[in-house]
């Protein structure tokens, strides 16, 4: 019985454990933290339930209030919906971890609604993953945007105009997706995602019917800050605190790819985007432009967290392209980068937190080998992180790339395969720029450096972390094929 | 056909020098302590692959399939003749080259020994992890962490040059690696399969020609950094910045060998005898071999800085052996495998020497080494030895793998590669002779109180020139390498004719 529930248990965890901690938090606040880490923890365990399920016996559906579908409202645990679920819950939890010294740092007096809303962001984003309804997954898309506003909006002095522009393009963006559902509902007559993918296949050359996908396409590619619409995000991770930038860079856009995915693949059928419509090559020309200005433009920031930030525009390329690839191995590419970069990106803005806390800054040109001596396992890890990001096997960037490159070949794609391994050497530069400096550059006593901060490791409650996901992309990488093959094979929607 | 049955062997040959990267840097407070790991771990790793030739001469592969790492692809571990033929060379020579860095790095107190040990522990993990590849996939995985491991290495003075080589290094190598995957992409996409084949995993297959050179070309530059074929070669005199063991194992055996090595595979285990000439693949390749062996030798004239000179004589070396491949004749290949074992002895022991006169004495121009011989007559022996090798005089064994790369160009008809090779013995004379004759002949007081360095280092050189001259009288010896190199040869030539 209990398998039968899984699919609604997470977001119903989560809500409450964002309601609880506020409450609980306002009466003691010790009980805050631990209370959020717990709801994160026990939703985490059943996501993992529920995709272990969901492979040996297939997807779970669970209908609201027991009204079956296309009237009610359905929740739907496939391996798809699952496998993202696990992935946004396990990099949850290690944040969590993490954020305890970092937000009591940080945001001194504030941390029982930090968690609080960050819990609602976690209940946002895996609605979103298991919503069966175009317009439920609006909802909760709404729910987690706002969440992840008010979380930007609390960092450094200039963050609250860039959660205010994060929140009016989010807006945007949100509304695109909401009329683009409009359009589809007045065709369709439906907004279950399943039954439009029954009726849409005879509608889909009406022109309503291309306004709608164009407007939720449009909408979520702001979401997912697919170049050129990723304006919002490089202020909005620079200037949210660690907590923050390291729960929302990792997940969050993969969370706007994971709708797109779910509406090109699995509501329109990968036919009608890649061969009557231009849909799939118009995302993937967008991405390639991305992978390549987000590199680029990486390359010439001069502050850690701001380089992270445009290399999560290029990354997001990489998924996007094997999105627009519209081939299996694309697909499977696409899916497996959510991961591994959720691992990279994750692992990364914990070090740019790591470093904040420690010494104040994360300014590259501050860096030099004093960190390696006063934080020699964070820089180890960054290391790891940086190599993978350049896609150095056997870390499990290799094999993103790796998969990219064969679905490229398997369209004889050589604009896309060229672009991607000029990425990699891109993210080369600047990974190594920073590795150079920390490991190479000689420290000079007393330069530009506040000696009231302690200069040494962090505590295990944050270095913990950041190590796991370092040895995690080693993992990730060596057993990148039973992923594959057990899991995200799985996935691959009929008829691409 | 090579017979194969499951072995940990291989496997455990790889392993053993990762395996010991924690206990050096676990044991970095003791020195003592920290390059026993390191000697240890070259003597059992040469053991284990002493332990597979047998087998190897029998034609059978010890192999192991550690897991799967892409769907339909296996990280798989496989000794046949060729990869144990290189890892007998690469592993035997790491047992010298750890005696000898430690008289290295101590003699001249160098800074950050840990690091230096441990990158090279993972360094020759890489090589042996190439040389036993089975497949493609296998062989570029290694052939990154090799890429990776060696940086640390090549930087290791930290000083701007040093780190202006380094970052060339990553310039080019990293490139290289990308272009391989390319290449590899698109081999999976024809082939559905990444496997090394004696004779050719490409055989058979059939595409346009533009199709074919063009993939040709992604595995040339791939293979062809490491491997120093012009105009890819320039990383290489740059990393002569690393300290000079570095630049003995890694720049004239271990790195740039598994360049060649990995021409040797893509020429015989990928494309084959038969696709090469039916594309004319091997004239692109004489071409590029041709003039790299001519420019190099000649650009080696003018280095005044010894470790230079020698870094371009291995650019021009190395394409000795891409031009054994290059020929398609069962002599020239083997002839060409052979110069892998031979130029390696050689250089290694030219290195050995440049190393030992600078800790001994702190110079490194040639033009300040007048009457060096008499300080250090032993070193300078040795360097004679593998100088007069080098240019190909008998009895080195340069001229005996030399003797088989000529005898191959006539047994094709290839008179330009004849004569290539030829002039090629009078230029290394040319860049080598100056250098023997300012040690001995030219009289100079000012190394008068100077003796040998310590016998950490000259015990190895005097090794490994010995080894020299025994390897040229009988290359059978010890370790069987003709016979290695003509098995190799006829398993890749088996069904070729002309």
């Amino acid at each position: 019985m209990i398998e039968h529930n899984l699919p609604v248990l997470v977001p119903l965890i989560l809500l409450f454990g964002a309601l609880s901690t506020s409450l609980l938090g306002s009466w003691k606040r010790a009980l805050a933290y631990p209370l959020a880490l717990a709801s994160v923890a026990a939703a985490l365990v059943i996501a993992v339930l529920g995709l272990r399920q969901t492979i040996s016996a297939g997807a779970i559906r669970y209908y609201l209030g027991g009204w079956a579908a296309p009237i009610g409202i359905e929740y739907v645990l496939d391996p798809l919906s699952a496998f993202m679920l696990t992935v946004v819950l396990a990099v949850a939890v290690l944040v969590f971890v993490h954020a305890r010294t970092v937000v009591a740092a940080e945001l001194q007096g504030r941390t029982v609604p930090f968690y609080a809303v960050a819990l609602l962001l976690l209940t946002g984003f895996s609605g979103i993953v298991m919503a069966g309804d175009l317009f439920n997954l609006y909802v909760f898309l709404e729910i987690s945007s706002l969440a992840g506003y008010a979380l930007i909006a609390v960092g450094e002095k200039p963050s609250p105009v860039a959660a205010f522009r994060y929140l009016l393009v989010g807006t945007i963006g949100a509304s695109f997706y909401l009329l683009g559902v409009g359009f589809i509902y007045i065709m369709t007559g439906s907004l279950n995602i399943a039954d439009v993918a029954k009726i849409l296949p005879a509608l889909v050359r009406e022109p309503p019917v291309l306004v709608g996908l164009i407007f939720i396409v449009v909408g979520l590619a702001i979401k997912m800050a697919l170049f050129p619409l990723h304006g919002w995000l490089p202020d909005a991770y620079t200037y949210a605190p660690s907590s923050s930038s390291a729960l929302i860079a990792p997940i969050g856009t993969k969370i706007g790819a994971y709708v797109l995915l779910r509406i090109l693949f699995f509501t329109f059928e990968p036919a009608a985007v890649r061969d009557t419509l231009p849909v799939a090559d118009i995302i993937l020309g967008l991405s390639l432009g991305g992978i390549l200005f987000g590199s680029i433009m990486a390359i010439a920031q001069k502050e850690l967290k701001r380089m992270l930030a445009y290399s999560s525009v290029a990354q997001i390329g990489y998924i996007g392209l094997g999105i627009g690839l519209a081939n299996p191995l694309g697909f499977v590419g696409a899916v497996l980068h959510v991961l591994n970069h959720a691992f990279m990106k994750g692992g990364l803005f914990l070090v740019a937190g790591n470093l904040r806390l420690q010494i104040g800054h994360s300014t590259i040109s501050g860096f030099d080998d004093s960190l390696r001596k006063a934080m020699p396992w964070t820089m180890a890890a960054f290391a790891l992180f940086s190599l993978s990001m350049i896609g150095i096997p056997p870390t499990a960037g290799f094999f993103s790339k790796w998969y990219l490159v064969l679905a490229g070949f398997e369209n004889s794609n050589w604009i896309a395969i060229v672009v991607i391994l000029a990425s990699s050497l891109l993210n080369a530069v600047y990974f190594f720029r920073i590795l150079e400096k920390v490991y190479l550059k000689s420290s000079k006593k007393g330069e530009g450096t506040d000696s009231n901060l302690p200069r040494k490791e962090v505590n295990t409650s944050m270095l913990a972390p950041t190590i796991v996901l370092a040895v995690g992309l080693l993992v990730l990488g060596v057993l990148n094929a039973v992923i594959v093959t057990e899991i995200i094979v799985l996935m691959i929607p009929s008829g691409l | 056909m090579v017979e194969q049955y499951t072995s940990n062997i291989p496997f455990l040959a790889v392993a053993v020098s990762l395996g010991i990267v924690p206990l050096i840097l676990l044991s970095s407070r003791w020195p003592n302590i920290r390059e026993g790991w390191t000697i240890a771990a070259s003597v059992v790793k040469f053991g284990l692959v002493l332990s597979l030739l047998p087998d190897a001469l029998a034609n059978k592969a010890a192999s192991i399939e550690i897991l799967e790492i892409s769907p339909g692809i296996t990280l798989a571990l496989k000794a046949d003749p060729l990869g144990v033929f290189f890892a007998l060379i690469a592993s035997g020579l790491w047992v010298f080259t750890s005696f000898y860095s430690i008289g290295y790095v101590r003699g001249l107190d160098e800074h950050k020994q840990t690091r230096y040990f441990a990158s090279f522990a993972v360094c020759l993990s890489a090589t042996i992890g190439i040389a036993f590849s089975a497949n493609l996939l296998t062989f570029l995985i290694f052939y990154e962490i090799l890429t990776v491991a060696t940086y640390p290495l090549v930087i290791h003075k930290e000083t701007p040059v040093a780190i202006s080589a380094g970052r060339k290094y990553l310039v080019y190598t990293l490139t290289a690696g990308v272009v391989l995957i390319a290449a590899l992409g698109w081999t999976y996409q024809l082939k559905g399969s990444l496997d090394f084949v004696p004779g050719g995993l490409l055989d058979g297959v059939d595409v346009p020609q533009g199709t074919m050179t063009m993939l040709f070309l992604l595995f040339l530059c791939g293979v062809g950094v490491k491997a120093g074929i012009m105009p890819l070669h320039s990383w290489l005199p740059a990393a002569m910045a690393a300290p000079t063991p570095v630049s003995a194992l890694l720049h004239a055996v271990a790195v740039v060998k598994s360049g060649v090595f990995g021409v040797m595979r893509v020429v015989g285990f990928v494309f084959g005898p038969g696709v090469m000439l039916k594309f004319g693949l091997n004239d692109i390749l004489l071409a590029f071999a041709g003039g790299t062996i001519l420019l190099a030798s000649i650009l080696a004239l003018r280095e005044d800085n010894l470790k230079r000179r020698l870094a371009y004589s291995t650019v021009g070396h190395l394409s000795y052996i891409v031009l054994g491949a290059a020929l398609l004749s069962p002599g020239s290949f083997t002839g060409g495998l052979l110069h892998i074992a031979t130029h390696a002895t050689m250089k290694i022991t030219l290195f050995f020497c440049a190393g030992a006169i600078y800790v001994n004495v702190h110079k490194e121009n040639i033009s300040e080494l007048d009457g060096i011989g008499k300080a250090m007559p032993w070193t300078m022996a040795a360097f004679t030895i593998g100088a007069l090798g080098l240019a190909g005089i008998p009895p080195v064994n340069g001229f005996s793998s030399k003797w088989l790369l000529a005898g191959g160009a006539l047994e094709v008809g290839n008179t330009v590669a004849l004569t290539i090779l030829l002039v090629s013995g009078l230029l290394n004379a040319g860049y080598f002779f100056p250098i023997i004759y300012r040690a001995f002949f030219k009289p100079s007081a000012q190394f008068e109180k100077y003796r040998e360095a310590s016998p950490l280092m000259v015990m190895p050189i005097l090794v490994t020139g010995l080894l020299s001259v025994l390897f040229g009288i009988w290359p059978n010896l010890f370790l069987r390498f003709y016979d290695l190199s003509s098995m190799i040869a006829m398993s890749v030539f088996g069904g070729f004719h002309r």
